[in-house]
């Protein structure tokens, strides 16, 4: 059973349907990559898993369960399922270990010692142990973004969605944003992301799907999808975008 | 910011300095000219000397000076009970407008009606209506203080406004960071205390500033109804030595506080439209 599965789902915003029946699994431990191009839905497709938006038909399965049921308490759902956005987010008015505390605190009603030595060590593990004390303004970009990866991992998510978290930051810096990505694939964390890095989607991840306007028009392992693409509409967008 | 510096200045700073020294002397130049030309003038208008024995006499102002300044600590007084009230009760008006759930619709119209009502009528109407109004109802000691119900008036009305500033910081917290708490799992009431007011708050600190400076001054409309604060004073000394100079001093009283509070209120927001940029 996929760890997250989607069956039809549609999504409209008015009379614009951005996903138009979206069939997608992502096994666990799996890294899935969603590429295509500027508003084929993809971000609109993550908000929908988190629950940020809700769909107008379709299911959304976490772990085999139906998530998408209109009327469930979202709340909990979002608490299982860890997002970071093309922007950071981070909380400015919060130091960085303040953002990761928050979530796990209110949600989980742990205490600040309950939870900092394992906050603590993420920070650690991600090169961010002397900045922990600073404020999102105080960071560069690659340290906010991955203070923002740690946020959401701080509350143990089962299944983590990015959002093109590498296309705010200054080239030099999108590396050791993907160094984290690689470092959570080794620990077998479930991933989906959208994703203008074709470089990245090609050597890390299991398996790539090219969406235009919100359908899936080709899926599978990224060799046979960069190299080997059957669908016209992939080969053009791939034909311009591995320029 | 320059960090160290060689001695030498660089074209550049040169230029910049020349320029500042110039533009230094433009100023003062033209502000000694225009300070010339009043004291010159002024005097020489026929009615000068009435106004002068009259609205700036040294002798009454030395005179009325010490109990204006008592005075004013009732301006103080009503000042300081009143304010945290008006912070309070706004933040709580701003909550019930933007409250989401249907259960507490009511809520939401109560505080569109209450921001209406207050907003549109002048606070002296409200002053007046509340600050007799309610003692009018006959009731026990002191209850029937002109202090309470004033003060009342000056919280209700400045509560409205209050409100809508507070409302505007919330719309100005940028919806990402909605989406942000969300996204970890925190509730609405959560996102709304724990990261969306905080940030709401410190947006609209300067122009809450702005308000307790009005607030400062419009605490003088009280004494239509009763409290013998500043301006009731400055009227007894005025009615006592048939001259006007004691408001001169009051007003006096008001810049000494005002000014130093609106100094502050733009370099705050002078330094968070910087802190924008
Ligand atoms: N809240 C909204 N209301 C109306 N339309 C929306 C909304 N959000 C997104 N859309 C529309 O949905 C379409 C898909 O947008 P989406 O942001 O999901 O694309 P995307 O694939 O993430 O593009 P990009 O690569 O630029 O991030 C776009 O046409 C967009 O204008
Ligand atoms: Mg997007």
């Amino acid at each position: 059973m996929a760890k997250l599965a989607l069956r039809g789902v549609v999504k409209r915003f008015g009379d614009a349907t951005v996903c138009d029946g979206i069939d997608l699994d992502v096994d666990a431990g799996q890294m899935v990559c969603l590429i295509g191009a500027s508003g084929a839905g993809k971000s609109t497709l993550l908000r929908c898993i988190n629950l940020l938006e809700p769909i107008e038909d379709g299911e959304i399965r976490l772990d085999g369960e139906d998530i998408s049921v209109p009327g469930l308490d979202p709340h909990p759902v979002r608490a299982r399922i860890g997002m970071v956005f093309q922007n950071f987010n981070l909380f400015p008015h919060m130091t960085a270990i303040e953002n990761a505390m928050l979530a796990p605190r209110r949600v989980h009603n742990k205490t600040r010692d309950d939870v900092r030595d394992e906050i603590e060590a993420l920070f650690t593990r991600f090169g961010l142990a002397d900045r922990m004390q600073n404020y999102p303004d105080q960071l560069s970009g690659g340290q906010q973004q991955r203070v923002a990866i740690v946020r959401a991992l701080a509350m143990r998510p089962d299944v983590m969605l990015f959002d093109e978290i590498t296309s705010a930051l200054d080239p030099q810096l999108v590396g050791e944003v993907l160094d984290v990505l690689l470092a959570l694939k080794a620990e077998g964390m479930t991933m989906l992301l959208a994703t203008h890095e074709m470089g990245f989607a090609r050597e890390a991840a299991d398996k790539v799907c090219f969406l235009k306007d919100g359908k899936v028009i080709e899926e599978g392992p990224p060799a046979q999808l960069f190299d080997a693409p059957q669908h016209p509409e992939t080969q053009r967008f791939l034909a311009r975008a591995v320029k | 910011m320059r960090g160290t510096r060689a001695a030498g200045l660089t074209r550049r700073e040169k230029y910049d300095a020349a320029q500042r020294r110039r533009s230094l002397l433009i100023a003062a130049t033209s502000t000694a000219l225009v300070l010339a030309a009043l004291i010159v003038f002024i005097p020489m208008a026929p009615g000068w000397e009435k106004v002068q024995s009259s609205f700036f006499n040294g002798a009454v102002l030395a005179k009325s000076f010490p109990k204006l300044l008592d005075a004013f600590l009732v301006n103080v007084m009503i000042f300081a009970w009143s304010a945290p009230l008006i912070a309070l009760l706004g933040l709580a008006i701003a909550l019930a407008r933007d409250a989401k759930s249907p259960a507490l619709f009511p809520l939401r119209l109560f505080g569109a009606a209450f921001t209406d009502i207050f907003r549109g009528v002048p606070v002296i109407l409200t002053v007046y209506l509340i600050g007799f109004g309610i003692p009018g109802l006959g009731l026990p000691r002191p209850w029937n203080s002109p202090y309470i119900w004033g003060s009342l008036a000056l919280i209700l009305t400045y509560s409205a406004y209050v409100a809508e500033i507070f409302r505007s910081g919330i719309d100005s917290v940028h919806h990402s960071q909605r989406a942000a708490a969300l996204s970890l799992g925190l509730s609405e009431r959560q996102v709304m205390r724990d990261v969306v007011l905080p940030q709401a708050v410190r947006n609209v600190v300067p122009s809450q500033m702005n308000m307790l400076i009005a607030l400062q001054k419009d605490v003088s409309l009280l004494s239509f109804i009763g409290p013998v604060e500043i301006f009731r004073q400055a009227g007894v000394f005025k009615s006592l030595l048939a001259n006007f100079t004691p408001y001169v001093g009051a007003a006096l009283i008001f810049l000494a506080v005002t000014i130093p509070a609106t100094r502050y209120a733009d370099y705050l927001m002078a330094k968070q439209s910087q802190a924008r940029r």
